[in-house]
């Protein structure tokens, strides 16, 4: 039983061996931290002295006594999540539906155009957007408001904790047409285009109900593969409020995420068990919201 | 030009409008890049002037000079930060794409005893977000002694779950009696592998090479994090020390800005040259 294992993997050596560089690295710095970040959770670790075990207590600490999580990192990391999510995401699929009506000679133009912020990425961008939001009569917003008459006095609109999560929101979707619009967008070349003259015939009145049943469903895999980007980037953009504002924690929390809070209790604190717990909801979370995009696009039995 | 023009003239009123809609709301959308383009090139009392302006009056490169040429408040060249972040940037895109080249090659078209667990953890993986696990990845560099080293930057990017699964994708529309022909006419596995997966997948290689220069030519956390000597840092990381921080944020502005031009440049160049095979990846980019 065990020499023919071995005899098999022996006549695979070459498979192994192609697979070896991936591996290694994959095993080493993707599935070894997801592991230590669940085995750390259950622990009280400070960096300085061994981690030692308190069971579950990181785990209720954050249900019973975690004020700031459950007035304000949840809060904001859902509201946020909302809009960049699945707001975004319909955006995204309505305006790559929308270039796609283009001319082919038009569209590779526009294309480039919503995709340049993605590509420029946040740290290019900073820029741009600490002058557009600046809180003095400078920053152009403010100054455009101010030339239409619209308001009075400059906004303080990255120290005011009214506007920054709004605006932290505005940005990362203007950011968010990437890999994931792209892939929408080719997604519509691959759909048949019997299928809308067969509709057609089936009853099929107007271009929404086309979009609904036919480009839908036939564009499936590339449905998915946005929304799992579109998850993805949605975590990553933790960091957004920090580079807006240059500050580790926003003013009153206002634009405090998930992301801040893990990195406020790993790298300020120091309470590293306190912030893998952390990090591991965040990873359920964000596992829940790909079971859901598998049970929207993905594959059916016998598909 | 020529069949542009036609295109244009051919089309319904509603696409006209549509086009006109679209075209405002892009030229909305590429505000932002506009800007850094201009930005970089104000002299320095534009770049406070009141009313804002949006355009350089007078561009000058005084912004590059002082980026290139005065230390500023760092000890640390400009251009050791460029080098770092150049080097870096293309030794992760030789090993994304070779390690992801091979491990696709293997999970579309080789037998291999735990494929279907290993690509379940890659499926898994896609979702994966390094942010959320910092604090593990950073225990890790440190006992692989990867600190201040360009492994400490590069290998944590190598395993890219996105790009292997593209990859595969791609070649799992490579016909397998085009390999069998090759193998009974006594190619060597290697040899398939190089001489027929690789040409065949260099649309996906293109795709992948773009979405791992981006993240990679982008990406503070690897400095911010694994690197506590300066002089190993990259240049998005010299950027946020002149962007954050309030003594910076008068003196650094020209700089940031001209800092800003250089990160986003050769994103769009690159994209510029491989837009077409991306969208040719993208048709294959399902997740089966």
């Amino acid at each position: 039983m065990k020499l023919s294992l071995l005899r098999r993997m022996w006549s695979e050596r070459i498979a192994y061996a192609f697979m070896a560089p991936f591996l290694l690295c994959f095993a080493s710095f993707i599935l070894l931290p997801v592991f230590m970040a669940i085995l750390m959770s259950f622990t009280s670790y400070d960096a300085f002295r061994s981690p030692h075990m308190i069971g579950f207590k990181n785990y209720a600490a954050l249900l019973t006594q975690d004020t700031i999580f459950m007035k304000y990192a949840l809060p904001n990391t859902l509201k946020f999540a909302f809009f960049v999510g699945p707001i975004g995401y319909l955006l995204t699929f309505f305006l790559a539906w929308l270039i796609y009506q283009l001319p082919k000679s038009v569209r590779d133009i526009v294309t480039l155009a919503m995709y340049a912020p993605s590509m420029a990425g946040g740290v290019a961008l900073v820029v741009v957007w600490q002058a557009a939001f600046s809180g003095d009569y400078v920053g152009y917003l403010n100054n455009f408001l101010m030339r239409m008459d619209w308001i009075q006095t400059p906004v303080l609109w990255l120290q005011d904790p009214k506007y920054l999560l709004n605006v932290m929101i505005l940005v990362t979707i203007w950011m968010s047409f990437g890999v994931g619009f792209l892939a929408m967008l080719a997604g519509f070349d691959t759909v048949n285009r019997e299928l809308y003259e067969a509709g057609r015939i089936d009853g099929i009145a107007n271009r929404l109900q086309e979009v609904f049943y036919i480009t839908v469903p036939s564009m499936k895999p590339q449905m998915l593969f946005s929304a799992v980007m579109a998850i993805v980037g949605t975590l990553k953009a933790g960091a957004i409020s920090v580079q807006l504002t240059g500050l580790p924690i926003t003013k009153q929390y206002a634009g405090h995420l998930m992301l801040n809070h893990i990195d406020d209790y790993a790298f300020i604190r120091f309470e590293l068990g306190y912030a893998s717990m952390l990090s591991v909801v965040l990873l359920l979370f964000s596992y829940a919201a790909m079971r859901f995009s598998y049970r929207l696009f993905g594959p059916k039995e016998g598909d | 030009m020529g069949t542009i023009a036609k295109q244009l003239r051919k089309m319904t009123p509603f696409e006209t409008l549509l086009l006109m809609g679209l075209l405002l709301l892009a030229a909305f959308m590429s505000l932002p890049i506009v800007f850094i383009a201009n930005h970089a090139f104000k002299p320095f009392h534009e770049l406070f002037l009141f009313p804002p302006t949006f355009l350089a009056k007078e561009p000058t490169l005084t912004n590059f000079y002082d980026l290139f040429l005065r230390p500023g408040a760092t000890i640390v060249p400009f251009s050791r930060y460029l080098y770092n972040s150049v080097l870096v940037s293309a030794l992760a895109m030789a090993a994304v794409i070779l390690s992801s080249c091979m491990a696709a090659y293997v999970l579309s078209k080789l037998k291999f005893g735990p494929k279907r667990i290993v690509m379940g953890a890659i499926m898994l993986a896609l979702m994966y977000a390094a942010e959320t696990v910092a604090i593990p990845r950073y225990l890790i560099i440190g006992w692989l002694n990867l600190n201040n080293t360009y492994f400490g930057h590069v290998l944590p990017v190598v395993a890219s779950p996105v790009a292997v699964f593209l990859i595969k994708q791609f070649i799992d529309q490579i016909p397998n009696e085009l390999l069998e022909a090759a193998k009974i006419d006594g190619a060597s596995e290697f040899r398939v592998f190089a001489r027929i997966i690789v040409p065949l997948a260099m649309p996906a290689i293109a795709t992948i090479s773009i979405i791992t220069f981006q993240g990679v030519w982008g990406d503070t956390s690897a400095s911010t994090l694994f690197m506590q000597d300066e002089t190993m840092k990259t240049l998005p990381y010299y950027m946020m020390t002149l962007t954050s921080g309030a003594a910076n944020t008068v003196a650094g502005q020209g700089m940031a800005a001209a800092a800003g031009l250089l990160l986003f440049l050769p994103n769009l160049i690159i994209f510029l040259l491989a837009q077409r095979r991306i969208m040719e990846t993208m048709v294959h980019s399902g997740v089966k």
